[in-house]
């Protein structure tokens, strides 16, 4: 669905990723790992469109979308999730849902209505301000917001930061649900290692904006020596 | 009781004005974080424009349209060609180079039209009516002032609240990047605030002229308290623009009334001030603290 090759980006003197390759294939979901400053959300950001890297390139369905503008990525079917939970606070809750849709000119208010039985501690406050949501409630609404786009591949940069153990599953849960009802392709950066591998399917090690391992989630779980040097578990 | 009563019928045609300028100011200053201190400059022009239309004979309302399409043209114009090449840099840059626009375009309309003072023409009567025994100051023109401004706000308040090109609007003046995340052209989005910001001072330029005299440094004044009713209801709220607008009428009104009219400028600042020590964000500031 969506493969990375050899990208380097670049911020002025120090690369951020240096000759980074993977492949994001549908119905799997594709976990980034590694330590800060390890060039994790650099990568989503060059992937999107938000960087440019200096070389390498970016294809989603076998066609090339290196040099395409931000806005255009979710017309080809990329939506990305940023850092920070990326909610519009001066919105309401349904606004922020609605921005997700669109784009999509065939948008129906049902497709709305499932994400709300999806997250249903959004469905009594859909007219209240965005900034009044709990940090776990904020995760969902982007989430959410992001699915209504109906991307083929879904970029997460690090969902679990600040949240309880028991909402991090949960919002894991969903999203490893979803891929496997619908194929969407998933590429979600977490420092979080142990629950991303948890639920990814292939799991991408950077350090120093190289890629030092990739396996399947299962067995870089189980490498010992991987987990203490870069995984810190 | 009569004069008391007039004093706040002025003051609410004055306000009126301000709020439609002030929600100029909020409009820009919420999509770029940019005072535009040439709006007042921008809004001359496109009067004169009006003036222009009207000295040779065209009716009124070939005029208000002009000024109003020109004024969101020469919005756009500002915001792509002049604003945009400096926007990367520091805000004070874009703040500078409008400064420096606004003295550009006084300078160009005096060249144009002359410097002198102009009389334009009421469009309505400048005659108050009675009620009973009693004479009210409120002139056709001062109603049609007052109706145009309510007209354009809740047009303005309607066209962000309820359209999903309003939500896009919004969206890109509160999250540019996840914005563009999903897909909003967000520089098309910052021309159009620029592009309505201009067309609303062309209104609020129009309005202030008619009936009066004015020349290219009319809009001085207005700016100031324009900016003033921006800053009391918080810079980015278009209700407080509203409020703030209207707070500066009643004042200007009944300072000028009672006390002096010197004391006007005097005393909109100690409002300024006062509002400020008190509520630093403005009476109605709308943007919420981002948690980071």
């Amino acid at each position: 669905m969506l493969e990375i090759r050899n990208l380097v980006t670049a911020y002025g003197a120090v690369l951020a990723l240096d000759d980074v390759s993977m492949d994001v294939p549908a119905g799997r979901i594709t976990a980034v790992l590694g330590a800060n400053g390890a060039g994790k959300t650099t990568l989503l950001r060059t992937v999107s469109g938000l960087v440019r890297p200096r070389a390498g390139s970016v294809q989603l369905e076998g066609r090339d979308i290196t040099d395409a503008q931000v806005e255009d990525m979710v017309h080809r079917g990329m939506a990305h999730v940023p850092e920070g939970r990326g909610v519009i606070a001066e919105l309401t809750i349904e606004e922020n849902l609605r921005l997700g849709s669109l784009w999509r000119k065939d948008a129906q208010q049902e497709e709305i209505e499932e994400i709300y039985r999806t997250f249903p501690s959004l469905d009594s406050r859909r007219k209240q301000s965005a900034h009044t949501l709990s940090g776990g409630e904020r995760q969902m609404l982007v989430v959410g917001r992001a699915l209504l786009a109906r991307p083929k591949v879904l970029l997460l940069d690090e969902p679990s930061l600040g949240l309880a153990p028991r909402v991090v599953a949960q919002i894991f849960g969903i999203v490893r649900d979803l891929v496997d009802r619908t194929g969407l392709a998933v590429l979600l950066v977490e420092q979080n290692a142990k629950s991303a591998l948890s639920i990814a399917d292939t799991g991408v090690v950077l350090n120093l904006g190289k890629v030092v391992a990739t396996d399947e989630a299962h067995a870089l779980a189980a490498d010992e020596g991987l987990r203490h040097a870069f995984l810190g578990f | 009781m009569t004069r008391l009563l007039n004093l706040l019928l002025n003051g609410v045609t004055l306000g009126a004005v301000y709020a439609a300028f002030a929600l100029c100011l909020v409009l820009i200053f919420r999509a770029t974080r940019i005072i535009n201190f040439a709006q007042g400059a921008q809004a001359m022009f496109t009067t004169y424009l009006a003036y222009e239309l009207v000295s040779h004979g065209q009716p009124y309302v070939l005029a208000f349209v002009v000024a109003l399409a020109a004024g969101f043209l020469l919005g756009a114009f500002v915001e792509r060609v002049v604003v945009r090449p400096v926007e990367t840099g520091p805000e004070i840059n874009a703040v500078i180079v409008t400064l420096g626009l606004f003295v550009a375009i006084e300078a160009l309309a005096a060249i144009l039209f002359g410097n002198q003072f102009q009389s334009f023409p009421a469009p309505f009567g400048v005659d108050g009516f009675r009620v009973g025994s009693v004479d009210l100051a409120l002139t056709g023109n001062d109603r049609y002032r007052i109706v145009a401004v309510l007209v354009a706000a809740g047009l303005l308040l309607a066209l962000f609240r309820f359209t999903n090109l309003g939500l896009r609007l919004r969206a890109a003046a509160f999250g540019q990047e996840v914005a563009r995340l999903l897909g909003v052209r967000v520089g098309r989005m910052l021309t159009l605030g620029w592009a309505l910001a201009g067309l609303f001072g062309s209104l609020a330029g129009l309005l202030i002229a008619g009936g009066s005299l004015f020349s290219p440094s009319y809009m001085q004044g207005v700016v100031v308290f324009g900016f003033t009713a921006a800053v009391l209801g918080g810079l980015d709220s278009f209700g407080g623009a509203v409020v703030g607008g209207l707070v500066l009428g009643f004042t200007q009104s009944l300072v000028a009334g009672y006390v002096a009219s010197s004391l006007v400028t005097m005393a909109a600042l100690a409002i300024l001030i006062l509002v400020l020590l008190l509520r630093p964000g403005g009476l109605f500031s709308s943007s919420v603290a981002r948690r980071v």
